[in-house]
């Protein structure tokens, strides 16, 4: 249909209905064992908690159909495993299966939070290694492992924060936040009591000193600051930044989100940061899973130590670890159980995997960013010129003319056979296409990369229609989401006749 | 190194391309004095036999090999090997959150899927995409109920999970929310009369979980009564799904924070888990977290799509429902495709053998002298004894043979010092009960 859409073929997928559509009673997809007990009259034992004949509406079928059932709705799916996912912000890098393998191995997965620490030591032992390996990497003091994503790990960050500013005798009220930034600071920061005041970055994309040095005041509790930027630029002037919150008593926070462009290369702790949170289903390639899990763990400085959550990990004599849940001045829980402890699992089958190595992987993130930045540098518009670090932010500007905008480019994308880019973020670019590739694409895949890109550049000129209708080759074309807000159908519901239009 | 798909030769080549001599100009923008001068102090790097290696050797090192009566908001149940089959399928395990609908849909449908098994377990109108796990669902429902209300007191029964209720009062101090507690009756359940009392206009939430943490079932109707009559609204927090294949959904409640590890996820020392959320309809636009809806393409045909997304702090930053962006997607998945192979009667079955074998269980202890009964109130797969001596003392005899005892409530309820949380699902044999309850009798009967 193409000669330029190198990297794939069509071909069919199957056609799959909701599971309720498939019901038929009578069928059964797994059988218990045998009761070895006496079996008890439920409605005897229960009495007006009874529920009669089971739950209304769930699915009976067979276990092929069950198999085939999600097998058919996953082929609907891109993923890592099929190619480049170049998601800026989202470090879509390879999830290594030997991590999957040993998440699941039986003395890890089986195990029980509340089980005896005696009978823990192993799942112990793995924390406090994992702990090490991130307090190395980020240069921080000490760190906790139990928030369950970036945004709970920017909480329990600002916590400690509110913590240490309390003990001081006042919280302060204000948070700095940065106009490029994740949407979740600005709503963290509301959570944690805070008000939310923006700071408007430079032309160059970088934080403007003077002009913070004005709006750090006796109010402000801390500066959120994701570094490299959501623009894939290195703040160079973060120590001084820091030096400029010290002076006032306030601390400066790092959103660790990019840290895949600074692993082995610096570490947050030596630049003057008081505490941060890394994604490691970003950096450290525990999979994304369609949204998660992942882990949000909190490295912090000596000051912010003694408000961790709870429980901290401890060595006691002989080198026995143990849970403390008694800290007086800590921030308390922020999830019940210790922390996704699969995930943290599978981020030191990770690390460990690479060992020092782990540079050269950031290494190769920054060269594809570079790579791809210079073969299509004036096929699409660079904003902010400043050196790319592990992703590059261009706008739909020159293609704009055309009336394609980026979400155009980015459904062309696919029919290319690819993820598209992070579209219309960060904000402060108008029309963004941000590109992170990670270093876990060849240069086989970039080059295919870049000849899309400039095979969709050139169509925008050509034939604006075929972008902007795109994609051509999905089971679905562009979904109707107005339609879908305006009357939400958020679950299915029996409706008498059999399934619609046999999908 | 085995990831990296890139020879040296390529490196320069691409180095070349860029115009720069080295990858070290490629970090030019950090200064040079913050540029690390050797490599990191890291363990490795390890082959994959050498990865595996060191994880057998931690496993070996934790409870391989014993038999556990523990529950108290994680547990054990069978799932088929079908569940982890779908699962590392890489288009699922390796793709992200569903915002490009159109190669997407597997995710998306199977989302609309899990919404619906929620739905219908809880008997509530509607459900999201999941939270990070029950005690954070739990705190989002209160927020939500706070948002919906306008009211800044929280009522939560002490018969909910003690670290529920530690998660909630961290996000509860900086909100402006006052929690306090509701004590619990002699049978085990919410005290209603202190309830009635300490409800006046001014409460946004009551939290109940049912079963509760001593596995006492609560009567939701009368609560959801006594909060509404006060406009308040009635938060339940469910920490064992697999009650509800036989109980009664909490259909009363008005939010209902359910944790879904008990539909196929490994207890893996605490998580990942997955937080649901389901609530009446008309409460939609506060909920927190992602929501699937259907829709149609641009010919007509069936699709979903993410949506109702202005309630989501990536598009309404400080204005948002909750911060939360990365959720439990895959565990999601795990209890949809764990559900669907159950099904309708496999889960009433599971659900019944929980029933007897938990009933099982308190009758052979109760053979014990001085063992009692503490609660009145009927229960699912939990229930509480009172022992004539410390729990943990027969506990530390009970690990001599190689059995992981209950769940000692005296570390979470001063007043319950020799009273133990016991939890037997159907994955516990009856010898397996039989041995327990054999162990327990010769620790009562050692001389002190």
């Amino acid at each position: 249909m193409n000669d330029n859409i190198k990297k794939v073929l069509r071909h069919p997928t199957q056609s799959e209905g909701l599971i309720f559509e498939k019901s038929s009673p009578g069928k059964r997809a797994f059988d218990l064992p045998p009761l070895d007990v006496p079996a008890v009259d439920a409605a005897k034992a229960l009495g007006e908690f009874h529920r009669r004949g089971g739950v209304e509406g769930f699915p009976e079928v067979s276990e092929i159909e069950v198999l085939r059932h999600f097998t058919r709705l996953s082929t609907w799916n891109y993923a890592i495993d099929l190619g480049m996912y170049p998601l800026g912000s989202c470090t879509m890098k390879y999830n290594p299966r030997v991590n999957e393998f040993v998440a699941r191995l039986a003395g890890l997965a089986t195990e029980h939070p509340y089980q005896p620490q005696e009978l823990s030591q192993g799942c112990l032992k793995i924390l406090q290694l994992l702990e090490k390996c991130l307090l190395e990497i980020t240069g921080m003091d000490a760190v906790t492992l139990q928030p369950a994503a970036g945004a709970q790990g920017e909480l329990t960050g600002i916590l400690l924060i509110r913590a240490h500013h309390e003990k001081l005798g006042n919280p302060r009220k204000t948070v700095l936040i940065p106009d490029s930034a994740h949407g979740t600071n600005p709503a963290t920061a509301i959570i944690a009591g805070y008000q939310v005041q923006n700071i408007k970055s430079s032309d160059e994309g970088q934080i403007d000193i003077a002009h913070l040095e004005e709006q750090v005041t006796g109010d402000v509790a801390a500066l959120m600051l994701t570094n490299p930027s959501t623009l894939g630029i290195f703040e160079q002037r973060i120590a001084e930044i820091a030096n400029v919150l010290h002076a006032k008593g306030a601390l400066l926070y790092m959103d660790g989100a990019n840290m895949n462009a600074l692993t082995g290369v610096t570490r947050p702790g030596d630049l003057g940061v008081d505490v941060m949170h890394l994604n490691l289903h970003k950096t450290f390639s525990t999979p994304h899973g369609g949204g998660g899990p992942g882990a949000g763990p909190v490295a912090t400085k000596k000051i912010l130590e003694p408000y961790l959550p709870v429980p901290v990990l401890v060595e006691k004599e002989g080198g026995r670890l143990a849970l403390d849940y008694h800290r007086k001045e800590s921030i308390g829980r922020v999830r019940a159980f210790g922390g996704n402890f699969g995930v943290l699992v599978r981020a030191l089958a990770y690390i460990l995997a690479y060992g020092p190595g782990v540079r050269q992987a950031t290494e190769d993130a920054v060269l594809n960013a570079n790579y791809i930045r210079k073969h299509l540098e004036g096929v699409f518009d660079l904003p902010y010129t400043r050196p790319s670090m592990h992703e590059v932010v261009f706008s739909d500007a020159l293609q704009k003319k055309h009336g394609v905008n980026t979400m155009d480019i980015a459904k062309r994308l696919i029919d290319y056979g690819f993820h598209p880019y992070t579209t219309a973020f960060p904000l402060i670019v108008p029309g963004a296409l941000m590109i992170e590739p990670t270093e876990s694409e060849s240069k086989e895949e970039c080059d295919l990369f870049i000849d899309a890109m400039k095979s969709i550049a050139r169509e925008a000129e050509s034939n604006p229609e075929v972008v902007k209708t795109a994609p051509h080759t999905t089971r679905v074309r562009r979904l109707d989401e107005v339609g879908a807000a305006r009357k939400p159908v958020l679950r299915w519901k029996p409706s008498g006749k059999k399934s619609e239009a046999g999908d | 190194m085995r990831y990296l798909p890139k020879s040296p030769a390529e490196r320069q080549e691409m180095l070349a391309a860029i115009g720069v001599q080295s990858v070290e100009e490629l970090f030019s923008s950090i200064p040079e004095a913050y540029r690390l001068k050797k490599p990191l102090n890291l363990p490795g790097p390890l082959s994959e036999p050498e990865v595996i290696a060191y994880f057998r050797a931690r496993a070996a090192e934790n409870s391989v090999g014993y038999t556990s009566f523990l529950g108290a908001g994680v547990y054990n149940h069978l799932s088929s090997v079908i569940t982890d089959t779908v699962l590392q399928r890489g288009e699922f395990l390796t793709s992200y959150t569903p915002y490009q609908a159109e190669i997407s849909q597997g995710t998306l449908q199977a989302i609309f899927e899990f919404q619906t098994l929620m739905c219908q377990l809880t008997g509530q109108e509607v459900a999201n995409a999941s939270m990070y796990d029950g005690s954070t669902a739990t705190t989002e429902a209160v927020l939500m109920a706070e948002r919906l209300t306008g009211k800044r007191r929280v009522l939560v029964a002490r018969s909910l999970h003690p670290e529920y209720r530690e998660v909630l009062k961290t996000y509860a101090k900086n909100s402006g929310l006052s929690v306090e507690e509701i004590a619990y009756t002699a049978a085990g359940t919410v005290d209603a009369k202190g309830l009635q009392s300490a409800l006046r206009g001014d409460v946004c939430a009551v939290v109940v979980q049912s079963p509760n943490f001593f596995g006492a079932m609560e009567s939701l109707g009368p609560l959801a009564e006594a909060a509404h009559t006060s406009g308040a609204l009635l938060v339940t927090a469910i920490t064992e799904g697999v009650s509800l294949g036989v109980m009664k959904p909490p259909a009363e409640a008005d939010i209902v924070a359910m944790e879904a590890q008990s539909f196929g996820l490994a207890p893996s020392y605490g998580g990942p888990f997955a937080g649901v959320i389901a609530a009446k309809e008309k409460f939609v636009r506060q909920m927190p977290g992602r929501l699937a809806g259907q829709t149609v393409d641009l010919d007509g045909r069936r699709g979903f799509v993410l949506t109702l997304a202005t309630r989501e702090q990536h598009i309404r930053r400080e204005k948002a429902t909750s911060n939360i962006c990365t959720n439990q997607a895959l565990c999601a998945l795990a209890a949809t495709v764990h559900l669907t192979l159950l099904g309708k009667e496999g889960l009433r079955e599971m659900a019944e053998q929980n029933l007897a074998k938990a009933q099982f269980a308190l009758k052979e202890l109760q053979t014990i002298p001085g063992v009692k009964r503490t609660f009145a109130a009927p229960f699912f797969d939990e229930f509480v004894v009172e022992l004539p001596r410390s729990v943990k003392m027969v506990n530390a005899e009970l690990l001599k043979e190689k059995i992981i005892g209950p769940f000692v409530l005296g570390s979470a309820y001063p007043e319950l010092t020799k009273h133990a949380l016991v939890c037997v699902t159907e994955t516990t044999t009856r010898a397996e009960i039989e041995r327990m309850v054999a162990a327990v009798k010769r620790a009562l009967e050692q001389p002190l």
